[in-house]
């Protein structure tokens, strides 16, 4: 690993298998005692951020944690649906360590840290130990033991789950781990609170500017490390599967502090998500990935059908098995519809610019369950000695079983689309949902200002150019239980005679008066348009021109036109209400003016990358059969650092080496 | 279609509230609730009045933010369901939609339609929990078998987002049911037989001094919960508490 020589990595020496165990052995700790006199910001109660402020309060730091929500309980990661991966082979199916490694770098298209991934496929397992010990009631058979199911892009069963609701079952794990300390005094939560700024004393993370949401007041806090948890930034589309409040902001302003920002181009566009219905649409809802466990995808292969189900003259389910185009199956026999999501969602846009989509507006696929209906429901008759050629029988029984795995997505559609997905396919197509790329961290989750870290979604470091199903989960609660808590201990014995860190101090004055001026000329800014009106063209922007297909012209497009935009909003906005008591317009006016700057970064970080790979796709670099194309040349993280603006920030390069995988072209034929 | 809505407005918790007429007009019947909010809030906001302030975060029925009380019922007319999921085709042209928060006095109004569901949490720090540390070094997850029944019934239990509707439906305003699904799902449990005993007793006293109400048993509670919450719950909760005190 190479990066500017001030930023090194970090990354132990030895054997791959070996590096974290000699790194635990080798680094300071901090006496228990001298814990108490260490206090630790966290920034975000999701998975990550969650489980590290659990964990930390535990060892004996006194952690302040911060979150926007009314409860830490509803941090995004409770919407998380499909599950979460642990490299256990209880179905001894050839799982280890070194697999789940080998699929997640590779399912990242080459272009994660090698160090990092391996750590985490050897913590997944102790995660999955954890979360029982917690009561977290995940699935299990009749022999009382835990179930897996398939994940996209492995061939093996590693996916631990809960229903459609593995994130919510895990975040009120470290919810009840956090509650614990709370009621101990170890955690003070601040709900309602929003991450404003990042300050730094004498060149260290010291603290943050906070606004009581409530009040509208600014707050300081001081400690002796920042940990950034505060997840991903697909919000910056507008329509994304992220929850309404999800931003950059507490990432994006510690970039502008300092910290650099690695390869915000790679985001994962999900190929299972329901369509767009119309222009008032606020949000996108996910369809969870485990369904392609057992949905098959396709479009009609004639023309001709396609019109007549757009018309409404055809219904799907009277096109004929041959009339239909199960097109990942066609083209990705080995994965079938199991391949990777960035795979997936190429493959379904593809089949809608070509004039194949289903539903009005031409961009949807089917996702069909009747064959697994079927299946399950033969197998349960003769399971139960009824008769398998009764076909009302096994429909009835067949869908029971789907209603056990996938009830509350199946009921979650019905709401949104009022079609029942029992009786006729579901109709879905590709949205944001993750985004890979992150606040740069060395191998501590450590940013590059001393003292502030960044986990979870929010750093970038574990899933290259494309995260793996039910791997997002895994990282996150990897990061917070598991990793952080070691590797913070390493920087926090050097400050056990620091004593408490004060507030009264020009950099704290400096940071809230720069707040405070932001939110004042939002408020007094005589404009005419409502903070959505930016961020919706904002979104269009990054949909058609820096979205699922790239390509120079139109990034350099972008680019421009972000920056015409942020001119306009800071003209044209119109905040109502006060800068006193709840104001959402002024929140969202904040998060907004940070997505205007990291859209443009975006869109110059993907015409930087002349390659295609992972969830990053220009269509300048292209196999004869339309996949991605990596280069060689480009076998590095981006990490740009911040110098005023957004066109003027920095590359580095940290060049990844590949030891312990050999760089293949990656197929899933 | 177009509807005239009585919203709820109060500026603050120190301020008195009253119901507010809008109209608003050409709403899709494929909007959801939330949607039809953010119009109204649209218009409001470029004539130059303050918007209506309502809690709302992943908009598919999972975080439990959103809390509104339309109609006179928890997330309104449609059941199973949260308010963000329920979508206008609900309603027809020429409604009148009466937009309340969620009302109790353990959840004290923080502006508009936006209530403070604090009380929830201050339960749960209480003992909604297993006293088991990050170590790493817990046995392995497969070491306890958990016969599915009372692993499907934890889950059932620990399906429950937060949201307060249950309390909204109550005419007692009782938290019963919020607390017996977290009581039920680790009573059910294998991992949370140890501290079993103190748990309903200490998350049951914080409810009491939270002044949710008494149960009487009415079922308006399982009713309403847009996770369909089971009942069953409470009985067992009761069953724990009578349990706990007989011991003690």
């Amino acid at each position: 690993m190479k990066i500017g020589a001030n930023f090194p990595a970090k990354t132990p020496e030895g054997p791959i298998e070996d590096k974290w165990t000699s790194y635990k052995n080798k680094i300071d700790l901090v006496n228990p005692a001298n814990k108490r006199l260490i206090d630790v910001i966290v920034v975000g109660t999701g998975l990550a951020g969650g489980s590290a402020a659990a964990s930390l309060a535990e060892l004996g730091y006194n952690v302040k944690a911060f979150c926007f929500q009314d409860s830490p309980r509803r941090a995004h990661s409770i919407a998380a649906q499909g599950g979460i991966n642990a490299s256990k082979n209880y179905m001894g199916d050839g799982d280890s360590d070194y697999r789940l490694f080998y699929d997640t770098v590779k399912g990242g298209d080459y272009r994660a840290r090698e160090e990092n991934v391996y750590r985490l496929a050897e913590v997944s397992g102790n995660i999955i130990d954890q979360c029982v010990a917690q009561g977290v009631p995940f699935a299990r058979d009749y022999g009382g033991l835990l179930d897996n199911r398939s994940f996209g892009g492995v061939l093996v069963s590693r996916t631990f789950y809960a229903k459609g609701q593995t994130g919510q079952q895990l975040l009120l794990g470290a919810y009840s781990a956090m509650n614990r300390q709370i009621a101990r005094g170890k955690i003070k939560m601040y709900n309602r609170h929003e991450m404003m700024d990042l300050v730094i004393v004498d060149g260290k993370a010291r603290g943050i500017i906070a606004k009581n949401l409530i009040t509208g007041e600014l707050e300081r806090h001081s400690a002796h490390a920042v940990v950034i948890a505060s997840g991903g930034y697909g919000n910056v589309f507008y329509l994304s599967t992220n929850a309404m409040g999800s931003n950059v902001s507490a990432a994006w302003k510690i970039h502008k502090k300092g910290a650099w920002f690695a390869n915000p181009c790679f985001t994962q566009i999900h190929p299972t998500c329901i369509p767009v219905s119309g222009d008032h649409q606020s949000k996108l809802t996910l369809m969870s990935e485990s369904l392609r466990n057992d949905g098959r995808i396709w479009v009609p292969a004639k023309e001709e059908d396609v019109k007549a189900i757009r018309s409404g003259a055809l219904k799907p389910t009277a096109i004929a098995e041959a009339d239909r185009d199960y097109f990942l199956e066609r083209r990705y026999p080995a994965f079938g519809n199991l391949v990777p999501r960035d795979v997936a969602s190429r493959a379904a846009k593809e089949r809608c610019d070509a004039g194949f989509g289903v539903n009005a507006t031409g961009e949807a696929v089917y996702l069909d369950f009747a064959a697994a209906v079927i299946r399950y429901g033969k197998e349960k008759a003769l399971v139960t000695h009824q008769d398998a050629n009764n076909e009302a029988l096994v429909l009835e029984l067949g869908r029971e079983i789907i209603a056990t795995k996938y009830g509350n997505l199946f009921q979650m559609y019905e709401k949104i689309v009022d079609e029942n997905p029992y009786e006729t396919p579901m109709m879905i197509y590709p949205a944001v949902h993750y985004t890979m790329g992150g606040v740069w961290v060395d191998y501590d989750l450590m940013t590059t200002v001393p003292g502030c870290y960044a986990i979870g979604e929010a750093n970038f470091s574990e899933h290259g150019a494309n995260r793996l199903g039910a791997s997002a989960l895994m990282q996150g609660l990897a990061d917070g239980y598991f990793v952080l808590p070691y590797t913070i201990g390493n920087y926090l014995a050097k400050d056990i005679r620091t004593g408490a860190i004060p507030v009264d101090t020009p950099e704290f004055a400096a940071a809230e008066k720069g707040v405070q001026e932001q939110l004042e000329r939002f408020i007094n800014n005589k404009g005419s348009k409502p903070v959505d009106y930016f961020h919706k063209k904002l979104g269009k922007i990054m949909w058609d021109k820096v979205g699922m297909s790239r390509n120079g012209k139109d990034l350099k497009d972008a680019v421009e036109e972000i920056q015409a935009i942020r001119d306009e909003f800071y003209k044209e906005v119109k905040v109502p209400g006060d800068l006193e008591g709840f104001n959402e317009e002024l929140a969202k006016a904040g998060r907004v003016a940070d997505f205007l700057e990291l859209g443009e970064l975006f869109a110059k970080d993907a015409l930087n990358r002349e390659e295609s790979c992972g969830g990053h796709f220009r269509e300048e670099h292209q196999t004869p059969e339309g996949e991605a194309k990596r280069d060689k040349a480009f076998q590095y993280v981006a990490a740009w650092e911040h110098d005023g603006a957004p066109k003027d920030a920095k590359l580095h390069k940290e060049m990844l080496d590949y030891k312990y995988i050999e760089v293949k072209e990656r197929s899933y034929k | 279609m177009d509807l005239k809505l009585k919203i709820w407005r109060q500026k603050n918790a120190a301020t008195k509230g009253k119901i507010v007429d809008y109209d608003i007009s050409e709403v899709s019947s494929d909007m959801s609730f939330l949607e039809m909010l953010d119009v109204l809030n649209r218009e409001l906001t470029e004539k130059g009045d303050e918007p209506v302030s309502f809690d709302h975060d992943c908009r598919e029925g999972i975080c439990g933010s959103c809390s509104l009380q339309i109609n006179g019922r928890p997330h309104g007319p449609d059941g199973g369901t949260t308010t963000c999921q329920l979508h206008m085709r609900k309603f027809k042209d020429g409604d009148s939609i009466v937009i309340e928060p969620f009302r109790a006095k353990a959840f004290p109004i923080v502006k508009d339609l936006i209530i403070d569901r604090s009380a929830f949490d201050r339960v749960q720090h209480a003992g909604a929990f297993i006293s088991v540390n990050t170590s790493g070094n817990t046995q392995d997850a497969n070491a306890t078998p958990i016969n599915k029944g009372d692993a499907d019934h934890a889950f059932d239990a620990a399906s429950c987002i937060g949201c307060g509707a249950c309390v909204a439906a109550c005419k007692n305003a009782s938290a019963m049911l919020f607390v017996s699904a977290k009581v039920s799902q680790y009573a059910l449990l294998p991992q949370g037989q140890v501290e079993r005993e103190m748990r309903v007793t200490d998350m049951v006293s914080q409810m009491d001094e939270e002044g949710f109400g008494a149960c009487t048993n009415t079922g308006a509670c399982e009713a309403e919960c847009p996770k369909g919450i089971s009942l069953t719950n409470i009985a067992r909760m009761n069953r724990e508490f009578i349990g706990s005190n007989l011991k003690s």
